[in-house]
């Protein structure tokens, strides 16, 4: 199949299916659970591309991706060629293969999916990604001359690792300053190993040290340095992608109970601490046989089917909105489902139940029902009265959402916040009420994407650099 | 990596080691803390600063062998180094100049107490300090709190040396005997933080303590170290880890303290079968 292969042919391809690990063997290992294309799948899914005159797959990809470019350069099986093209505008394409909202961003734009059946450009992306990494050829991209300027970057996530990969091309001296001691933000204690395997991450935080960027870990700017201190020692520009760090809690009655996560904690000891491993690695994490997870989003997911991972009987969802609310992504949904997770729709936890030595033993809930749309536009879920059921629980995982951590914000006075913590920044630019000073991923937007805050990186990177050279 | 550059015996199983790190070293305020991870497979800990030296660019801690971290981490010498080191965390103690103030250590705490009994001192307060231990060989930094306090009152629990009883008895003297305070501070393990406070909740007397629940990142993104204050949940790592002892729920914070008891036990089951190393090495 190639590029000259007459449109009916093409549509008569199906959409080639992700092989993927068998759901009873998976729910007990941390292994990714796609394997990937092989070349000869990436190839039919690839001829299957109409490479469009006005691809409107473009469009839907908030980096703007030359997507039926490297799609066709994955015909003429140039793969490697294909890694470089989508690296043009995107610098993490292993990881944004792997999690990025395809099914919202390009695929939904495609002209195929019409049919239900739009090119996998996400599993593209991932194929033509993995393969350069396996090549393990470093191949040193165009730099430009040093400027002399010093730029700090506060935070490693997806936002800081993409401006870093940016600014240090153009010539200024990069620094990353991560609270953590491992880099990655999100993409390393967030999300779990089975869905982005951390040698991954290592490798892109890797790839940008060899491009000169400097990564000083167990730096938690707002203690050791405040953002003015380091204006003060030599850095012409700051840019803020600490991301949206502080676990919400319901508040009700029980939640300090032994046997009651935030899903950051959770995830944290998990992802980033290894403790799955444990005792091999040190850091403990409960392992509860029947485990409540509250929260309908990516994080529920990812924390419902470590629990099942680490040897729960049951696992449960538990979201106060119906199925067709659910903010997670649908794959994932299908993951947790096909691994046996089971989902209590229309159910709200109002109070966590312990026994007498503080462990969790309970959880009472209430029936809901779906009223009129609230502001966020989706059904707003109202409690049937004298509905209360005990649900028979040893663990409970708190995925309802995150806020920002305020620690960045409370260290510099003239930082502008909105309401709800969130750092005040120019849409288009990331620029700040503070001279010099620039924002972008969630302490900007709220809870987002990895691949949003990678566009909000790009967008400061740009102006950034603009600034320093002005 | 952060290098240990001096290590010292102060008690039975409890070590002090002075760490580079100049930057924390610079920056650090009494009260503050560190976390620490040795190697590649160490959890997190928090450690009180307990002292520290800008111009060598050196931190104190001060540790107790419970477990198999603090045992692994006493095996360390001058030379060797820690993979991660964070710091400073936490709000300093807040220091003015209250009159007379009541340092009170228990145990390892201690440890904490010096850095604040000294920074009370340097800020004109009557310090008058109550450390105690189990026995005589667990008592630390007699000579140290001696140096910071106007007055020293030690006491161990055996007799062994000093008062014989707890520093709750010696603090029920004082206040029997009349003795003024404007302020207590109360450092130690729970039990005792807790019979001090409702000692001094009797004399309405202002009592900080200094908390040590379970921490992982430290920074205020997971909550493992939450605690009841005041009816309210605060994260000990960014609130804290000051508070008010009078409205601390103590009795859930001693829960909270034992979520992984099973687990520190066989960590360090099989660390001593392995010899006293991690995995093997």
């Amino acid at each position: 199949m190639t590029d000259e292969t007459p449109k009916k042919k093409k549509a008569q391809i199906p959409r080639q299916k992700m092989p993927e690990q068998d759901p009873k063997v998976r729910a007990k290992n941390f292994d990714e659970v796609p394997f990937g294309y092989t070349p000869e799948l990436a190839l039919l899914e690839a001829s299957r591309c109409l490479q469009c005159k006005k691809p409107s797959c473009i469009e839907g990809c908030p980096v703007s991706i030359d997507i039926p470019g490297f799609i066709s350069l994955i015909l003429k099986e140039d793969f490697l060629g294909a890694a470089r093209k989508i690296k043009e505008m995107n610098s993490l394409p292993a990881v944004c293969g792997r999690v990025c909202p395809q099914e919202d961003q390009c695929e939904k734009m495609c002209v195929l999916d019409k049919k239900g059946e739009p090119v996998a450009i996400g599993r593209l992306e991932r194929f033509a990604a993995d393969f350069e990494r396996r090549q393990g050829e470093f191949i040193m991209p165009p730099m430009e001359r040093s400027t002399g300027k010093k730029v700090a970057v506060v935070g490693s996530g997806p936002a800081g690792l993409t401006l870093a990969g940016d600014l240090i091309k153009k010539g200024h001296q990069v620094t990353i300053f991560e609270a953590l001691h491992k880099a990655g933000g999100v993409l390393v204690y967030g999300i779990p190993e089975f869905r982005l395997p951390k040698a991954i991450v290592q490798a892109e935080v890797d790839y940008l040290q060899k491009l000169g960027v400097e990564i000083r870990t167990n730096m938690v700017i707002g203690k050791i340095y405040t953002v003015d201190e380091l204006l003060s020692n030599g850095y012409d520009a700051v840019f803020l992608g600490t991301g949206a760090g502080l676990p919400t809690f319901m508040n009700i009655p029980g939640e300090n109970l032994n046997g009651v996560y935030s899903a950051n904690e959770y995830l944290t000891r998990s992802n980033l601490m290894k403790a799955y491993l444990f005792p091999k690695y040190d850091t403990p994490i409960a392992r509860g046989k029947k485990v409540a997870v509250l929260g309908g989003g990516n994080v529920a997911m990812d924390a419902a089917r470590t629990a099942l991972r680490l040897g729960a009987e049951d696992v449960y969802i538990v979201y106060r909105r119906s199925k067709k609310e659910l903010p997670a992504r649908i794959e994932e949904v299908h993951h947790a489902e096909d691994e046996g997770i089971k989902f209590h729709f229309l159910t709200l936890p109002v109070e966590i139940l312990g026994n007498e030595d503080g462990w969790v033993c309970g959880m009472r809930c209430q029936r809901m029902e779906l009223g009129e749309p609230d502001e966020s536009g989706r059904r707003r879920p109202i409690p049937i009265p004298g509905s209360e059921f005990d649900l028979e629980v040893d663990m409970v995982i708190v995925a309802i959402g995150t806020g920002a951590n305020p620690l960045i914000p409370s260290t510099t006075p003239d930082l502008k916040t909105n309401k709800w913590g969130y750092i005040i920044a120019h849409p288009e630019t990331g620029a700040t009420s503070k001279k010099g000073v620039y924002a972008g991923g969630d302490i900007v937007t709220g809870s987002a994407t990895v691949i949003l805050a990678m566009g909000a990186g790009r967008k400061a990177a740009q102006a950034i650099h603009k600034y320093l050279i002005s | 990596m952060f290098p240990i550059v001096e290590t010292k015996l102060l008690a039975t199983a409890v070590k002090q080691f002075k760490i580079y790190a100049p930057e924390i070293a610079k920056k650090r305020r009494p009260g503050q803390f560190v976390v620490l991870r040795i190697n590649e497979e160490g959890e997190r800990i928090p450690l009180t600063i307990a002292d520290a030296d800008p111009e060598a660019g050196t931190i104190t801690i001060i540790f107790q062998e419970v477990g198999k971290s603090t045992e692994h981490l006493g095996k360390l010498k001058t030379g060797e180094a820690i993979a991660d080191l964070i710091g400073p965390l936490g709000v300093p103690t807040h220091i003015e100049k209250f009159g007379t103030v009541v340092c009170i250590g228990g145990g390892i705490g201690i440890a904490p107490v010096y850095p604040i009994a000294k920074a009370m001192r340097e800020a004109g307060n009557t310090v008058i300090s109550i450390i105690g231990a189990r026995t005589k060989n667990l008592l630390i930094l007699e000579e140290e709190m001696a140096k910071v306090s106007h007055a020293l009152k030690v006491s161990t629990d055996d007799g062994s040396y000093g008062y014989h009883g707890f520093v709750s008895d010696v603090l029920q003297n004082m206040l029997d005997e009349g003795m003024h305070m404007d302020l207590v501070v109360a450092i130690g393990p729970v039990p005792m933080m807790r019979v001090v406070c409702n000692v001094t909740r009797n004399h309405k007397i202002k009592t900080v303590v200094s908390l040590n629940p379970i921490m992982v990142d430290a920074t205020g993104m997971c909550g493992a170290c939450r605690v009841t204050v005041g009816g309210r949940t605060r994260f000990v790592c960014v609130d804290g880890p000051e508070f008010d002892g009078h409205e601390v729920n103590f009795a859930e914070l001693v829960k909270r303290q034992r979520a992984y008891l099973d687990q520190e036990k066989l960590a360090l089951e099989i660390y001593h079968r392995q010899g006293g190393t991690c995995s093997g090495r």
